[in-house]
């Protein structure tokens, strides 16, 4: 989606449009950069350092044609950290990242409102109760897909059930949904407290489920990356094509409808994105707060309120944002991991806190 | 050539009845200016008309064929309506806010072309705030921003213009600037709409008036029948002077006779433009 928005355009007939693009693209292609950067160092750097030239040479061995990279000065230790424990693992936190800055991005755009965030409608409650329900029941021993298929599917099902609660008579008022969202959430974080306390005898359990819920991307393997991927790239697809009826949402529902935008469709399908995005995030690295409610903010505050911008560059800069997170966990307390949910609230709260501090002292000063 | 058509058309929400049994027709060509006091209905009207209300009872046809038959965007491609509250409050810039009335045209996967950008200039110049083209809609005026949303209207190419109170927020200038563009779009075969509380601008430059009163379209047609001081002062509860201006036009004065007027809460429609 990037590449599309960056792409000079023939179209421009005045001085003005060029110069918006030419930030656009300046922008995009440094977040672009970024996020190389941030791959590359979330493989070289960790409990053991891999140097970012072997790095490459793995990475290269692995996905070019065999035998075109000759692989014998790298060791056997070295090329397993590389291809099968850290590539898989930086990815899965792009991914992650991006999912949910894209989430964000429209659930933003969708209740108007800057300060929202992708699990305003239950979606990371209902994951989370879905993971817990699976580790409690002793069906995350049996295989690697149930916790991510049970938080997915608790996910899903608590947006359906906020969305069908927030409905009346074929409209869902988005002060409703947030709402109902807000309610159901703590409806089942209660029920998740139950399950909690219900194990708390089986010492194991209760510290696998705690453990859980704090977020994290240990031991993700390339199972995760494809558990992860087609539901971020479905999700991104269905936010690329709703760009401009987001755009024109922020103007209101009653222009929006004017303009020719099925008001109640493009809900269903903003939330169906949104709940995609952050299921399939919640189900591989578990609950991750501020990433969505952050980044697609400060996204805005460079690049001003066009979904056509905020969307890839969200994308760009949640997916760079989680890699370094998830390189701070692991190296902050070497050789101890720390929880990624502890290192994304630790920077993400007090940027949502200042964010909102300078948004009151704008208001003031209007 | 387009006609906008109401057929007997009536809004009830909870049972009240906010528009009722009216018939009137929106003819290319014309501007239709919609007269009566705060809560007459001028504005649930608009909206019946734009399609945004449902009419509960009665209909309204686009070219003799039912409104509801054309889907969101090809009414989109045919009306477009400018509210009366324009307030944004994100910063788009006014190219991004006028770019919007391409929205109808475009496809979901298709990029803003060529022919759309001339379009959208076009619309900026024609609605005079190309010069503002980069700043952000937050930014403006009320009038300002008022002239970028006509210019978004302008750029959707819909033959058919509906504008509720448009020179609410203007000083006079700029009112007028606003109405000498819909008699102008009119005379290109637009069909306007306008919800207007100035009645000697609606005298001026309507070519057709429906006078409206609690729901119900006491009367309609040419300006010089309809705008009868016992009619306005029926409608309005006032006290209407009728004079001529230099070139002919009618000129009204309104005036409260303060003993007389039964109930004062109704007196906020009076000839002048309220804020």
């Amino acid at each position: 989606m990037n590449a599309r928005t960056a792409v000079m355009l023939p179209g421009s007939t005045t001085p003005a449009a060029h110069h918006e693009r030419y930030i656009t693209t300046r922008v995009l292609g440094a977040l672009l950069a970024l996020l190389c950067l941030s791959l590359l160092a979330g493989i070289s750097l960790g409990s053991i350092n891999v140097a970012p030239g072997t790095v490459a040479t793995v990475l290269a061995a692995n996905v070019l044609p065999h035998g075109w990279i000759d692989v014998r000065k790298v060791s056997e230790a070295d090329s397993v950290i590389v291809w099968l424990i850290r590539t898989p693992r930086v990815l899965v936190a792009a991914l992650v990242g991006a999912g949910l800055a894209l989430a964000g991005a429209q659930m933003q755009g969708l209740f108007h409102n800057p300060l929202a965030s992708p699990d305003l409608v239950g979606t990371s409650a209902g994951g989370a109760f879905g993971a817990v329900l699976a580790i409690a029941c002793g069906l995350a021993t049996r295989s690697l897909w149930y916790v991510p298929l049970l938080a997915f599917l608790g996910a899903m099902g608590a947006l359906c059930a906020v969305y069908a609660i927030a409905t009346q008579r074929g409209r869902t008022p988005v002060a409703t949904l947030l709402l109902a969202g807000v309610a159901l959430s703590a409806l089942i974080g209660a029920a998740t407290s139950l399950v909690i306390s219900l194990q708390f005898v089986n010492y194991q359990v209760a510290q696998e489920i705690v453990f859980w819920l704090m977020g994290g991307l240990d031991s993700r393997t390339w199972v995760h990356v494809s558990m992860i991927a087609p539901c971020v790239a479905l999700g991104a697809l269905i936010a690329g094509a709703v760009r401009r009826e987001l755009d024109v949402l922020l103007l209101g529902e009653e222009a929006a409808a004017s303009l020719g935008v099925d008001v109640e469709h493009i809900k269903r399908l903003v939330l169906t994105s949104a709940a995609l995005l952050t299921g399939a995030a919640v189900a591989v690295s578990g609950v991750i707060g501020f990433v969505g409610l952050v980044v697609p903010h400060m996204v805005r505050l460079l690049m001003g309120p066009a979904h056509r911008r905020v969307l890839p560059a969200s994308a760009l800069a949640g997916a760079s944002c989680v890699i370094v997170a998830d390189v701070l966990a692991r190296t902050v307390m070497r050789p101890e991991e720390l929880r990624l949910g502890i290192i994304t609230a630790a920077f993400g709260a007090p940027f949502f806190l200042y964010l909102l501090l300078t948004r009151a002292r704008d208001a003031a000063v209007r | 050539m387009s006609t906008l058509a109401l057929h007997n058309a009536g809004v009830a929400i909870d049972g009240h009845w906010l528009l009722r049994g009216a018939t009137m027709t929106l003819r290319a060509g014309n501007v239709t200016a919609f007269l009566g006091p705060n809560g007459s209905g001028k504005t649930t009207l608009l909206c019946v008309l734009a399609g945004l209300l449902t009419p509960s009872a009665g209909h309204v046809t686009l070219h003799g064929q039912d409104l509801h038959s054309f889907g969101r965007r090809a009414l989109a491609q045919r009306i477009a309506f400018v509210p009366q509250d324009t307030h944004v409050s994100v910063a788009f810039t006014v190219r991004e806010m006028v770019e919007m009335g391409r929205h109808p045209h475009l496809r979901r996967f298709e990029r803003v072309r060529q022919r759309d950008h001339a379009l959208v200039e076009d619309a900026m110049r024609r609605a005079d705030v190309w010069h503002l083209a980069r700043r952000p809609v937050t930014e403006l005026s009320g009038g300002e921003r008022q002239r970028v949303i006509i210019a978004r209207s302008l750029a959707t190419q819909a033959d058919v213009l509906l504008l509720d109170e448009p020179t609410a927020n203007l000083d006079i200038a700029h009112a007028l600037d606003v109405l000498d563009l819909c008699q102008q779009l009119a005379h290109e075969g637009k069909a306007i709409g306008l919800a207007l509380h100035d009645i000697n601008a609606a005298a001026r430059y309507a070519t057709h008036l429906v006078l409206l009163s609690a729901g119900r379209l006491v009367t309609q047609g040419r300006p010089e029948d309809v705008l009868q001081a016992a009619q306005l002062n029926q409608v309005f509860d006032v006290c209407t002077d009728r004079t001529h201006a230099a070139d002919g036009t009618p000129v009204f004065v309104f005036y409260r006779d303060r003993h007389e007027a039964s109930n004062p809460d109704e007196g906020a429609a009076r000839g002048e433009t309220p804020s």
